[in-house]
């Protein structure tokens, strides 16, 4: 429904074709989503498998060995989060991507910190859904604009906020760009333009920021995260 | 109160909005027309006959309801309270110079037990002992012990009565049978036996006490999850089955179909992830509101994001407006069927950002007559000192830039 929802450029999913087809797994607990996004990336990437609960998914997806996970946020018996953990313990290599109507933040984060590699919420465009997932799968990370968000929020500078490690616990200037512009619904190539810099450049802030978001442990972060439970 | 049974009597109350202590003499004051300051020297006064004035005041204060209309007013007229406790603590002085004797002794400890009485009674009001009887009814007396509501205070009291009486009783002991020649060691070591027969009774009674306890918690429990239980029913009946309802009425219409769902989306996502924001008074509200309505208008979807917040004044509020007649522009003339906004509020100006990937246009060659863009925003923004900013190229989409700078005197 979104032309921007991933940060993805309209024209990258089509180029994802003529490249050796991803191989994607899908994680939701509604068939009727599983099989309304199975159509929807039909063309783009190769469905090897899906999973409706979390102990389905974990031997599932150990056993097909997929490029990318799409991994909805709720589900019973622990959520994505709990299928996250297990395969991440015997399967570092495996990268997850979240897919959530959810909104909220301590959903968001709480997933992200515990490894997934980005977030998109259900009403993205098929175009761009194929797009974060070869934007996954090459190893950079996906914000949707609501994520960026949370980010810019989460960082903000506060008096009462102690930073015990500026490296993981601040956000440098152009990262802060990239997030605001991120929030405003540019595409990465849009971003790249506005700021004069490459696209690659632009991952490399996306990944250096999902870092920061993973290790820090800034006030705000643990508290959301910890608001339900996720820590 | 027996003549309460002839039609319209005046009742004697206590006066809780008008008290120093309990609010006895100025209820006493109105109900006889006169001087609440005659009233409380009077008890003063009768303070050095024997503490009567304690022991009538301790009376009084425990028969005596209060109004039913009245709430109780915190605020004591403190400033009253030390000029008569001087008062009192002078008489009691004079007194004890003056006069010896048991009888002086014996009436304050009277008075005393009385007052350590009171305070035990007060501990319960008629609402609580009903509530206590309705929740156990095998022993509403245990209420007081374990219901919640403000335990310590009802902890202090009872036990800052039960010291009083304690005191009270062990001293008249003491001084009405001397010829016992029990001294103050025996009576305490009476006590003594007294409290551990008490600890008997407890640990014999306490299996109950526990049950009762949990039953309480239980049945307050129960109440939470059944008033939770109201509040998402009266959410899914009002909104959630009406708006289905609406759907499967207009199921033909794609886009009014979409409508719906996306405005009640809106809704519960608002009522489940921002509580406490109905309110239009802060801006990331506001900004909602805002989308919230050119959605319904328009039939498009706003994708919204604020980072920070801050309360809404006239400026911010204009803000707001322009940012609104933003989104109004690229529904009607973009022809897309997103469009985003993001607005972050910094210590030094709140900025809002409208975009779309729509048509675009051309600013230089912008109609004249095109008041939206001109009036509504570029010169609401520079009536309350901001700026607004148009980048637009046809083919590419536009983006308006709302910028609103904060005086530092502003809480930002």
């Amino acid at each position: 429904m979104t032309a921007q929802g991933a940060g993805g450029g309209d024209g990258e999913g089509n180029e994802a074709m003529d490249e050796q087809r991803l191989r994607v797994f899908l994680v939701d607990d509604h068939a009727m989503f599983r099989a309304g996004v199975r159509a929807e990336l039909g063309t783009h990437v190769e469905v090897v498998g899906e999973a409706g609960t979390v102990a389905q998914a974990v031997s599932a997806i150990i056993a097909t060995g997929p490029d990318v996970v799409l991994l909805d946020v709720h589900m019973p018996d622990g959520g994505g989060r709990a299928v996250l953990e297990a395969v991440r313990r015997t399967h570092p290599q495996v990268r997850f991507l979240a897919l959530s109507v959810s909104d909220a933040a301590e959903d968001v984060i709480g997933l992200i910190r515990a490894g997934a590699r980005g977030y998109v919420t259900k009403t993205i465009s098929p175009g761009d859904l194929a797009a974060a997932v070869r934007r996954v799968a090459d190893g950079d990370a996906v914000f949707s604009p609501r994520l960026a968000g949370f980010v810019l929020d989460a960082f903000t500078a506060r008096p009462d906020a102690p930073v015990a490690d500026p490296e993981l616990d601040l956000l440098t200037n152009r990262e802060r760009e990239v997030l605001r512009l991120l929030a405003r619904g540019y595409a990465y190539k849009e971003i790249a333009k506005e700021l004069y810099i490459s696209i690659k450049t632009v991952e490399t802030h996306v990944s250096n920021v999902l870092r920061k978001l993973q290790m820090s442990n800034r006030y705000e972060l643990s508290r959301w995260a910890a608001d339900r439970r996720l820590v | 109160m027996a003549q309460a049974a002839t039609a319209p009597v005046r009742r004697l109350y206590r006066d809780p909005a008008h008290r120093v202590l309990g609010g006895v003499a100025a209820g006493l004051a109105a109900h006889l027309g006169v001087p609440r300051l005659a009233v409380r020297f009077a008890f003063v006064l009768l303070l050095g006959v024997n503490g009567l004035g304690a022991l009538l005041y301790a009376a009084f204060w425990a028969v005596l309801p209060t109004p039913p209309t009245s709430a109780q007013s915190d605020r004591r007229d403190r400033r009253q309270l030390l000029p008569f406790l001087l008062l009192g603590a002078g008489i009691l002085l004079a007194q004890v110079l003056a006069v010896r004797g048991p009888g002086l002794v014996v009436g304050w400890l009277v008075a005393m037990i009385a007052v350590g009485a009171g305070i035990i009674w007060h501990l319960s009001d008629a609402q609580l002992r009903r509530r206590w009887t309705r929740q156990v009814p095998q022993a509403p007396w245990l209420g007081v012990v374990f219901d919640n509501t403000d335990r310590r205070a009802y902890l202090l009291r009872l036990i800052g009565g039960g010291t009083c009486v304690m005191v009270g009783v062990v001293g008249l002991v003491v001084v009405v049978s001397p010829e016992l020649r029990v001294g103050v060691t025996a009576s305490v070591e009476g006590l003594l036996f007294a409290l551990l027969g008490l600890a008997g009774v407890a640990l014999v009674t306490a299996p109950l006490l526990w049950r009762t306890f949990g039953q309480l918690r239980a049945e307050r429990e129960a109440r939470i999850r059944e008033q939770e239980r109201a509040e998402v029913a009266a959410i899914v009946h009002d909104q959630v089955l009406h708006t289905l309802a609406l759907i499967q009425r207009n199921a033909g219409d794609a886009r009014t179909v979409q409508r719906l769902a996306r405005v009640q989306e809106r809704s519960l996502r608002g009522w489940l992830y921002q509580p406490g924001t109905g309110a239009g008074d802060m801006l990331a509200a506001a900004v909602e509101q805002a989308c919230a309505e050119v959605e319904q208008a328009y039939a498009i979807v706003v994708e919204s994001v604020v980072v920070g917040d801050r309360a809404v004044d006239e400026n911010v509020a204009a803000l707001v407006l322009a940012a609104r007649e933003a989104m109004v522009n690229a529904a009607r003339h973009a022809k897309v069927e997103t469009v985003s906004l993001y607005a972050e509020v910094e210590s030094d100006a709140v900025s809002v950002f409208v975009r779309d990937r729509g048509a675009g246009f051309d600013p230089d060659q912008v109609d004249r007559d095109r008041q939206g863009v001109r009036g509504s925003i570029i010169g609401r923004m520079a009536r309350h000192g901001g700026t607004a900013e148009i980048r637009s190229e046809p083919g590419e989409g536009t983006e308006v830039r709302l910028r609103l700078p904060l005086t530092p005197a502003e809480p930002a």
